[in-house]
């Protein structure tokens, strides 16, 4: 598919290596020669270089052609006139980032009026991700799919743990709830398990369910549920006004420590319910005034990724609470994973993930008539893919158990979703037609259902 | 260095050059000559090779700028010493030095020869000359990139260190894209000027012969007289077609797209024509006195000339008896070459044009020190780092090209001879003037000047840095 992307910031590269990765034909624009040099360098991608919000330059580029267009330059107007333009020269399908605040409000006003099919805000996408990791503390990482209604639970297997030592098969006697495990990290390999797979320590485990079956899970495996009761927050960008105002809602006690005091007034005047305090996070005696020791949430979003590992390193000696990093340019470091830094947020990647999730959609309904491709999420540092797909009529898997179908390797059936009901397959579970089928896979690049058959 | 994924490109040029060794294997058992099988023996012998090599990828797979020279340069040397192997075994060419001063002059597209008689050659060792030509014209990895899998951006550096020119781009967003619409412009034009050859009633192998060596602009014939012997419409369709293998392929690309406007945009390709055709109108009166009639003068003035600004270098007359006028431009020619990304060599239209602009704007800045001005090509400016790249290059050219002077002076040759020779080589031409023109032939120099000839051929056609960095110990420094 003939994808443009215009503006080659963090986010940009972002999605541009995820597209080029994913074999589209990436087109990419930004006024700074030498970022589109080095870009093309580095991806197998062509550039431009010029104004994308110009009729002129999207023609050169290539408009006619083209499926998609995603703005993402540091201006969100220029992001929407580019869009605009782009509509014009005939693109179907646009996409742009508008993360001022001052626009949040009308996002979905926008949306329909420039006909966008979708609308980035990475700050605002990682304060919800951020968000529900507080709403349920024990989890790692926590994904939603199908409308919310499955979560995708990221847990470590601790010492001691009732886990540990156990067989799957041994797990599902303990525990006899609705849940699976369907992907685990073990050091730097992921395996996709089988029945008689054992845990260890150390294991990060993957675990699919509905809401409520997970908090039953943790229950049954001794881990503490309930929702943090305050939370801390350093810095005080855009990412953490989001996030003030999801944990307040939910009613979470929450503090700002932002060194900037004009800053801090107008978050003030805007969070009326926050604790909005003046003073530098990275002062320890500040934070222990304000009370890190007993607080249960903590979260780390200076605009340095060098700050906020060391904040987090900080609020892990010195406290229990749960604690949340947000890093941008640190995020694939190898050496940060050996860091105790907590759960890691990546905004960049999140949209990254949005857009390609997108794009696939888009693809699947060019090759196939009709999307097939739900969403798509990329979980344990992007080795494993968590797909879902819409069934069909006539769709081979349909109306057969599942321990019939002849599955690839590396594939397993996560869970089907039934109207509102969520099923965990096992061997005798038959897929219907309008089902929707959550499938995990450390195959790249499964586009249709009839994909995951050998 | 990433020295496996090196390694294994090798592997893969290996493998399409023991492919492409069987044509001439074929050939032999049309003809039923036995040099044929020395082609078959080393294609199989290498064939093997290469496979083991490329039988297992490399883990790593990313390569920087310097990896793409390195292996573009390494691959070609191989290439040149694999491909003069069957001469040499075959005891068609003696001496090795010979064998690979052909193979060299082949895949390089010069079409300089060592043979004293080419008549008495078989016809796999003339396909096999000719054939290299096609192969070295768009170039051994273009080829490869489209067809080899190959994950990652960072093969645009194996692009830009093979295909000529300043400013080497895509064509359209995917390297491997991009690489397999060249191939097919390039096949394809080739393929209508085989059919054309043929419709001109000339043999079947000759048209072979002669479509091939025009792609690549090549020049390698298989009569000593070159074109001279085949009739009027032959020569005008050589002519045509070695001039439309000189222009920038990307002009052929606007124009299958349609773009018709962003084709003649091109400023090198007007440049280009309008050189031409200045050079034939000058040279056609220049030499009214040698032929019959003016238009006798036409067709061999553009037949020459569209011959060595392309760097093809097949002849059809010996203009080495023409007037000092037509012979000092025929040279100036040379040294110019054809238009960037296009099959032919030289220093290219694109960096004169270039220059030129330098020239005017700095003029223009002594006049008035405060004006500022950006060049401009094709309506867009040019970097300052394009321009000084232009500067360099030319001035790596010249550089190399005294050197080589120098070294060849010892062979107590004339000057012109030894002037022209360089240029002949390093231009990627084929014939020079005196005893290295179009009826002469190197064979003469001493086995050091071949190697600083077979040098400068590589040189001219990989644009001399790739092999000057193969000399710098830098470059093979584990840390530096």
């Amino acid at each position: 598919m003939k994808i443009i992307v215009v503006g080659c910031g963090k986010v940009g590269i972002s999605i541009i290596e995820q597209l080029s990765l994913e074999k589209h034909d990436v087109t990419v624009i930004d006024f700074k020669a030498d970022i589109v040099t080095d870009i093309s360098n580095r991806f197998d991608v062509m550039g431009y270089v010029g104004n994308g919000a110009s009729a002129a330059t999207l023609a050169e580029a290539g408009a006619s052609e083209t499926e998609l267009l995603i703005a993402v330059t540091d201006s969100d107007e220029i992001n929407l006139l580019c869009c605009l333009f782009a509509k014009k020269a005939g693109i179907k399908s646009t996409i742009a980032r508008v993360r001022d605040p001052r626009y949040s409000e009308e996002v979905s006003f926008i949306k329909e009026e420039l006909g966008l099919s979708l609308i980035l805000n990475p700050d605002y996408d990682a304060a919800r991700e951020i968000a529900r990791l507080m709403r349920f503390p024990s989890a790692d990482k926590i994904d939603t799919f199908a409308k919310g209604r499955v979560e995708l639970l990221k847990f470590e297997v601790l010492e001691g743990s009732l886990l540990e030592g156990k067989s799957l098969i041994e797990i599902g006697k303990i525990v006899s709830t609705e849940v699976l495990i369907c992907a685990v990290s073990r050091g730097d390999e992921v395996i996709i398990p089988n029945g008689v797979f054992r845990l260890e320590k150390g294991d990060m485990i993957n675990v699919i369910a509905s809401s409520q079956a997970a908090r039953v899970f943790c229950k049954k495996i001794g881990i503490e549920t309930h929702q943090v009761k305050d939370c801390i927050i350093a810095g005080g960008g855009r990412t953490a006004f989001y996030l003030a105002q999801q944990l307040l809602l939910s009613g979470v006690d929450v503090k700002i420590i932002e060194s900037d005091r004009a800053r801090c007034e107008s978050l003030a005047e805007q969070l009326p319910k926050a604790t909005v305090i003046c003073g530098d996070a990275t002062n320890q005696e500040i934070l222990l005034e304000e009370g890190i020791e007993q607080a249960e949430g903590f979260v780390s979003l200076t605009g340095m990724d060098e700050g906020n590992m060391f904040l987090s390193l900080y609020a892990k000696k010195c406290s229990k609470a749960k604690v949340v990093t947000k890093l941008n340019y640190f995020a694939s470091n190898d050496i940060v994973k050996n860091f105790n830094l907590g759960s890691i947020i990546t905004p960049k990647n999140i949209s990254a993930d949005l857009v390609v999730s997108y794009a696939r959609a888009r693809q699947n309904s060019i090759d196939y008539g009709e999307s097939n491709v739900e969403t798509l999420y990329k979980i344990v540092d992007n080795k494993v893919e968590a797909l879902e797909f819409g069934i069909s009529k006539n769709s081979p898997v349909a109306g057969v158990p599942i321990l019939q179908l002849k599955l690839k390797p590396d594939i397993l059936l996560g869970c089907i979703i039934r109207g509102k009901k969520m099923l965990i397959v096992n061997g005798q579970s038959v897929i219907n037609e309008g089902d929707t089928v959550i499938v995990i896979t450390t195959r790249k690049g499964l586009k249709d259902i009839r994909d995951i058959l050998a | 260095m990433n020295i496996a994924f090196i390694i294994y490109i090798i592997g893969w040029v290996i493998v399409v050059e023991s492919v492409a060794m069987l044509f001439p294997a074929l050939t032999g058992l049309i003809y039923m000559e036995s040099t044929g099988l020395y082609y078959l023996g080393v294609a199989a012998f290498f064939a093997i090779i290469g496979l083991l090599i490329i039988r297992k990828r490399p883990e790593k797979q990313q390569i920087f700028a310097r990896e793409g020279f390195a292996v573009v340069g390494l691959s070609w040397i191989f290439l040149s010493i694999i491909g003069a192997l069957p001469l040499f075994i075959s005891g068609e060419i003696p001496s090795f030095t010979d064998a690979l001063f052909e193979t060299v002059s082949g895949f390089t597209t010069t079409g300089s020869s060592i043979l004293t008689d080419v008549e008495k050659m078989s016809h796999p060792g003339l396909l096999w000359r000719s054939l290299s030509h096609w192969i070295g014209g768009m170039g051994v990895f273009v080829f490869i990139l489209s067809i080899m899998p190959l994950a990652g951006g960072s093969n645009i550096h194996l692009m830009r260190a093979e295909s000529p020119g300043p400013q080497v781009g895509k064509l359209v967003p995917k390297l491997k894209d991009t690489a397999k619409i060249l191939y097919t412009i390039y096949a394809t034009m080739t393929f209508i000027m085989f059919v054309l050859l043929l419709i001109a009633k000339m043999p079947v192998f000759d048209a072979i012969i002669t479509s091939v060596g025009t792609a690549g602009t090549g020049g390698f014939g298989i009569k000593s007289d070159s074109i001279g012997s085949y009739s009027d419409q032959i020569k005008w369709i050589v002519t045509v077609f070695m001039a439309l293998f000189g222009i920038n392929f990307n002009f052929y690309f606007f124009i299958i797209a349609g773009n018709l406007k962003e084709a003649f945009r091109i400023e090198e390709v007007r440049w280009y024509i309008t050189a031409i055709l200045i050079s034939i109108v000058i040279i056609a009166f220049n030499i009214r006195g040698i032929f019959g009639s003016l238009y006798e003068c036409f067709r061999e003035a553009a037949f020459q000339v569209s011959s060595l600004v392309t760097s093809t270098g097949f002849a059809t007359t010996d203009f080495n008896m023409w007037p000092p006028l037509s012979k000092i431009i025929l040279v100036s020619l040379m040294f110019m070459g054809a238009c960037a990304g296009s099959t032919g060599g030289g220093i290219k239209v694109v960096r004169y044009v270039i220059l030129f602009k330098a020239i005017k704007n700095e003029v223009a800045s002594y006049i008035q020190p405060r004006s500022v001005k950006t060049v401009t090509m094709d309506g867009k400016p040019l970097d300052k780092d394009i321009i000084r790249g232009v500067l360099v290059f030319i001035g790596a050219y010249a550089s190399v090209f005294s050197v080589s002077l120098l070294i060849l002076a010892a062979n107590g040759f004339d000057i012109v001879t030894n002037f022209t020779a360089v240029v002949a080589c390093l231009s990627n031409i084929g014939p020079g003037l005196e005893v290295v023109g179009p009826a002469g032939n190197f064979a003469g120099f001493s086995d050091l000047s071949k190697f600083v000839l077979i040098f400068d051929m590589l040189a001219g056609r990989l644009e001399i840095f790739p092999m000057l960095i193969l000399l710098s110990p830098r470059m093979w420094k584990k840390f530096k």
